[in-house]
């Protein structure tokens, strides 16, 4: 089950990294998606995987998963969402204020196809 | 106690004064006044105490773990200093109230200098070493603020730039060299600092701690190589020069080497480096000085001279030479300072500073005139001045160091070449401005100043006399009682009398005498040396050049890395990381594997994995379809709410889960505004460069989640599952993290939620964009009003999701759910209103200013954590309580649920506030989808 955690955690950032490279800002946006999930899983992973014990106190269990790393990352969810949505909005005024969506420094270059929408 | 109030009643003044100042110049001058008094008075029940020997400690924990707290002490050598600080304070605040022009408001000056007065008297007041370098750094900042007070001037920012880069660099090296002498010592308090001078100096770090500490005290008492910046900072107004760069800011350095003095002094690399740079700032100080032909710069320059030579008596690490040392320290700031004043006065009468210009001034203002002769002659080292006592057991006590040494009469020979251009200097300040023809071409016709202002010269002058006159009555005891604290042993016998019969300090001086009257008779010839010599070494061109350079490269480096283009920063970050990673596992000798038992895979997680992998590969491979895209990592969304499912995680999976929600609908707004599709731009080699770096990254993170995931886990958790249900009073231990355990944290995240929400909103504020006309494909935008069905529906269940969210919320504590949860779910049902109805049926039932419910929140969530410091407990601490309801049952209440509470409207506020900006947009480009059941697409 570890091996397949390492796998999935792997290919989200892979898949993020790579969206984080392209030139619009859509699709930064898509990669730090990705990345945020990979990060959250991965601080979720600290506290090891436990099948059928969730912190939640009862007096006839006796074995419970590491709750800290849960906290860190349901605030961390909440977090990241504020985070894309303030980067979504930086999209948004960057192509009002600029008039393209590039994040390549390549700014008149395409400006002219935008009219493609 | 009252050691904290002296050092916080200027700052408070600081404020004050500032304030006040618009009700008038003068009642900032009186509050100013008042302050610096009230801090003297509420010295003073503690003065006694140093001059019996004691040391009055006062201390408040801070961070005790990191060894840095409120600490402070007052013994011989802090209450000279805060005395010295606080008295000639207020003489200059005195002085400044003529000096400054009418026109300006004095709040600035005044608020700036009570300031910088509080910085210094923290500085000289503290028992922690830590503290005190907070303090130090807070002398730079307020001294860079009072040096460019004139700050339309381009020398003064100049000036002030210059004092900040020397004194901030210092500092920074200081730093460093305490924390060394904190670990040497195993303590940051000075008590036990002091008495651990001999570990510290067996140290095999001592060497690098000392220069460490050394750069920190030069920068500031400018010594050589850092000298430079005290001239230029003259560009200050007058009663700043007066103040700081006579009696304090650049006395700090020298205090420090008084204050470490028995731990560090007698190795002979402190000999050495304090000697040598001691000597060096001595003589140029005192060549230069001669030729300055600016009131001020003289004086600057002599200051230098001057410093160097306390620095260098330090530097002889003799008892005697520190009670000399200890002795010129007082001496100069009580002659420099009124020398400092003097010369304001001048420039304030005549308009001008130059010495070529500025002559005969004895018949314009001969009081002024007596009182600058006598400063100046003390200056000199001239016999019934204070000066002169301190200069004589400077000579002796160089004489005494060196005679055991081959080439023994180097330095006392030196040290008698710099006594005669101070006689020199002091010579030509007084000969030049008051007698020596008549003035040239003044701007203004000099006359005495008023009366108030010459007082604090007066004052001054007379501690010069009376100490030179009189020193075994008035200075005696004050040497005794400080010497005792630098030493931290009971003084040297030394003996204060003018006259000690023919001896070689008396030849020193009346060498050091003749020799001044003779260069200063010589002196024309020499200003023509002089100025054919000027500019050949200049330390402050070596410093501009440096400056120069570092910002060349730093632009160079720049525009290197930053070309505008994310991509390749993000790059860079990524190969940075890629390459310390590889560095810092290759050869570890620890294996990718761990110990711990791995759990067994089963063939739901299986699938769901190639799932998972699947959804992320065709979100990447579809990325320039960006709808399509979006709709897929909606499903990844959901698919990460299993994995936590699985994973014993329930809290987590309901908060992806509306997060989720929330996201994808946003970015669907979003995307309204944005192209609907990428263009295909990467050319084939780039994308391959991505996808290998994407995928070492790839690997490296889940090789990492490897490595962690199969090692044995040793975690803090105990404490909190133990806790939990006692301490918190909730069976949901995330929960109980989230609002009690960690409650500052949580604090701390919706206020970053809030800030968030906050910037959103101030980005979005008057945006107005083009909306759709069409989809990608060339279909026209559908015009239709919302469907009746699904907004009936979606009305009839916003009672049912927000009765949803109160249980979710009730229950947080103790069962999944909790603030954060209830908030979003709430939102996600608000959000489906206007998803459903529309923004205008929407906005006629709910305040779109989300604002004042996300200030209510924080100030909830504040409020409740500062309750608890009501009845005496640390911040935020819970409690709770079972009480019993008729029909409900059993029911707890506790105050965390009020943090949860201020929780829930704050998720609540911030993710409506974002999503009703974006509604509001879509308003504004389609005014006929509002509801009203206009089907008429807009013109």
């Amino acid at each position: 089950m570890e091996a397949l955690m390492s796998l999935i955690v792997g290919v989200l950032t892979a898949g993020g990294v790579y969206l984080l490279l392209r030139a619009r800002t859509f699709s930064v946006v898509l990669g730090l998606t990705l990345l945020t999930y990979a990060v959250n899983l991965f601080l979720f992973a600290s506290g090891r995987l436990t099948i059928g014990a969730p912190p939640i106190l009862d007096p006839e269990l006796s074995r419970y998963t590491d709750p800290l790393p849960q906290a860190l990352v349901l605030t961390a969810i909440v977090i990241s969402f504020a985070m894309t949505a303030f980067v979504i909005m930086l999209a948004l005024r960057a192509r009002a204020e600029l008039g393209n969506d590039h994040v390549d420094g390549r700014a008149s270059a395409g400006a002219s196809k935008e009219s493609e929408a | 106690m009252n050691l904290p109030l002296v050092i916080l009643i200027p700052f408070v003044g600081a404020v004050l004064t500032g304030w006040v100042s618009h009700f008038g110049r003068m009642k900032s001058a009186w509050t100013a006044g008042v302050v610096t008094l009230l801090a003297l008075l509420c010295l003073a029940p503690s003065a006694p105490a140093p001059f019996a020997g004691n040391t009055v400690l006062w201390h408040l924990d801070w961070m005790p773990a990191v060894g840095l707290n409120l600490a402070f002490r007052l013994d011989g050598l802090g209450l000279l200093f805060a005395a010295m600080i606080l008295g000639i304070g207020l003489l200059v605040i005195l002085y400044a109230r003529y000096y400054l022009p009418e026109r300006d408001g004095l709040g600035r000056f005044y608020a700036y200098l009570l300031f910088f007065m509080g910085s210094m008297l923290g500085i000289v007041l503290s028992e922690n070493v830590i503290l005190m370098l907070i303090f130090w750094e807070l002398t730079s900042l307020s001294s860079f603020l009072l040096i460019s007070y004139s700050y339309r001037k381009p020398e003064s920012r100049r000036g002030a730039r210059m004092a900040l880069t020397v004194t901030g660099m210092g500092g920074l090296a200081l730093l460093g060299g305490l924390l060394l002498l904190g670990e040497m010592a195993g303590s940051y308090d000075l008590s036990v600092i002091l008495t651990q001078g001999a570990a510290v100096r067996a140290d095999p770090l001592y060497t690098p701690m000392l220069v460490l500490i050394l750069l920190g005290a030069f920068t500031k008492s400018a010594q050589f190589p850092f000298h430079f910046w005290l001239p230029h900072a003259m560009a200050a107004p007058t009663p700043v020069s007066a103040y700081l760069h006579s009696a304090t800011m650049v006395k700090a350095g020298i205090f420090l080497l008084a204050r470490l003095f028995p731990v560090l002094s007698g190795t002979p690399e402190w000999t050495w480096l304090v000697i040598g740079a001691g000597l060096t700032t001595l003589l140029i100080g005192a060549g230069v000085a001669l030729f300055k032909h600016d009131l001020k710069g003289l004086l600057a320059y002599s200051t230098v001279s001057h410093l160097g030579l306390i620095t260098l008596l330090f530097g002889l690490s003799t008892p005697l030479a520190a009670v000399a040392g200890v002795f010129h320290i007082l001496n100069h700031a009580t002659f420099k300072a009124s020398l400092f004043m003097a010369a304001g006065i001048i420039d304030h009468e005549c308009g001008t500073r130059d010495m070529r210009r500025i002559n005969g001034l004895w018949k314009f203002m001969p009081y002024t005139a007596t009182l600058a002769m006598v400063a100046a002659a003390s200056m000199a080292g001239v016999p019934l001045f204070n000066g002169f006592l301190s200069k004589e057991m400077f000579f002796a006590e160089t004489a005494d160091f060196s005679s055991g040494f081959q080439y023994g009469w180097l330095l006392p020979s030196l040290v008698v070449a710099s006594g005669v251009m101070a006689v020199a200097y002091s010579l030509r300040f007084i000969h030049d401005v008051f007698f020596n023809g008549e003035p040239i071409d003044l701007p203004r016709t000099p006359h005495e100043p008023p009366f108030w202002m010459k007082v604090p010269v007066a004052v001054l002058v007379a501690i010069c006399l009376l100490v030179g006159i009189l020193p075994a009555l008035t200075v005696e005891p004050i040497l005794r009682m400080t010497v005792a604290s630098v030493l931290q042993d009971p003084p040297p016998a030394f003996d204060l009398a003018i006259w000690h019969g023919f001896g070689l300090p008396v030849f020193m001086s009346l060498v050091a005498l003749i020799g001044g009257l003779s260069v200063y008779a010589a002196r024309q010839p020499l200003f023509r040396l002089a100025a054919r010599m000027e500019g050949w070494i200049d330390a402050r061109a070596i410093y501009d050049w440096l400056l120069a350079e570092l910002q060349l490269f730093a632009g160079w480096l720049t525009r290197r890395l930053d070309n505008g283009s994310l991509q390749r920063l993000v790059l860079v970050l990524l190969l940075t990381v890629l390459v310390f990673g590889v560095l810092g596992s290759v050869g570890s000798g620890s294996p990718l594997t761990g110990t711990r038992t791995i759990l067994p895979i089963d063939g739901v997680s299986l699938t769901m994995t190639a799932g998972l992998i699947l959804v992320t590969l065709v979100t990447v491979a579809l990325h320039r379809r960006r709808f399509t895209a979006l709709v897929v990592v909606g499903a990844l969304g959901l698919l990460m709410a299993l994995i936590f499912v699985k994973f014993s995680a329930p809290d987590l999976a309901l908060t992806q889960l509306s997060v989720e929600i929330v996201t994808i609908v946003l970015l669907l707004l979003a995307l309204y505004f944005l192209p609907q599709r990428g263009p295909d731009e990467s050319s084939r080699a780039r994308r391959w460069r991505d996808a290998v770096v994407a995928g070492l990254a790839g690997f490296g993170a889940g090789a990492l989640t490897w490595a962690i995931l199969t090692r044995p886990l040793e975690s803090i958790s105990e404490y909190f599952i133990a806790n939990s249900l006692p301490g918190g009073g909730g069976s949901n231990v995330v929960n109980v993290i989230l609002v009690d355990f960690r409650g500052f944290d949580t604090l701390g995240e919706i206020t970053v939620l809030a800030l968030a929400g906050l910037g959103i909103h101030a980005m979005l504020y008057g945006l107005r964009m083009p909306g759709l006309r069409q989809d990608a494909d060339g279909r026209p935008w559908n015009w239709d009003t919302h469907p009746t069905i699904m907004a009936a529906l979606a009305r009839l269940l916003l009672p049912l999701a927000l009765l949803v969210s109160v249980f979710i919320f009730l229950r947080g504590h103790n069962e999944p759910g909790g603030g954060f949860i209830a908030g979003l779910i709430t939102a996600v049902a608000l959000i489906m209103q206007y998803l459903t109805n529309g923004v205008t049926w929407t906005h006629r039932r709910l305040s779109s200013n989300m604002l004042p419910l996300i200030g209510a929140g924080l100030l909830i969530a504040t409020l409740t954590g500062l309750g608890s410091l009501v009845f005496g407990h640390p911040f935020l601490t819970s409690s709770f309580t079972h009480v019993h309801w008729p029909i409900v049952g059993d029911f707890e209440l506790a105050t965390a649920m009020l943090f949860d509470l201020g929780v829930y409207l704050v998720v609540v506020g911030a993710t409506l506030l974002i999503l009703i900006h974006l509604g509001l947009m879509h308003r504004a480009t389609h005014p006929g989808v509002d509801g009203s059941r206009s089907n008429k697409e807009p013109a």
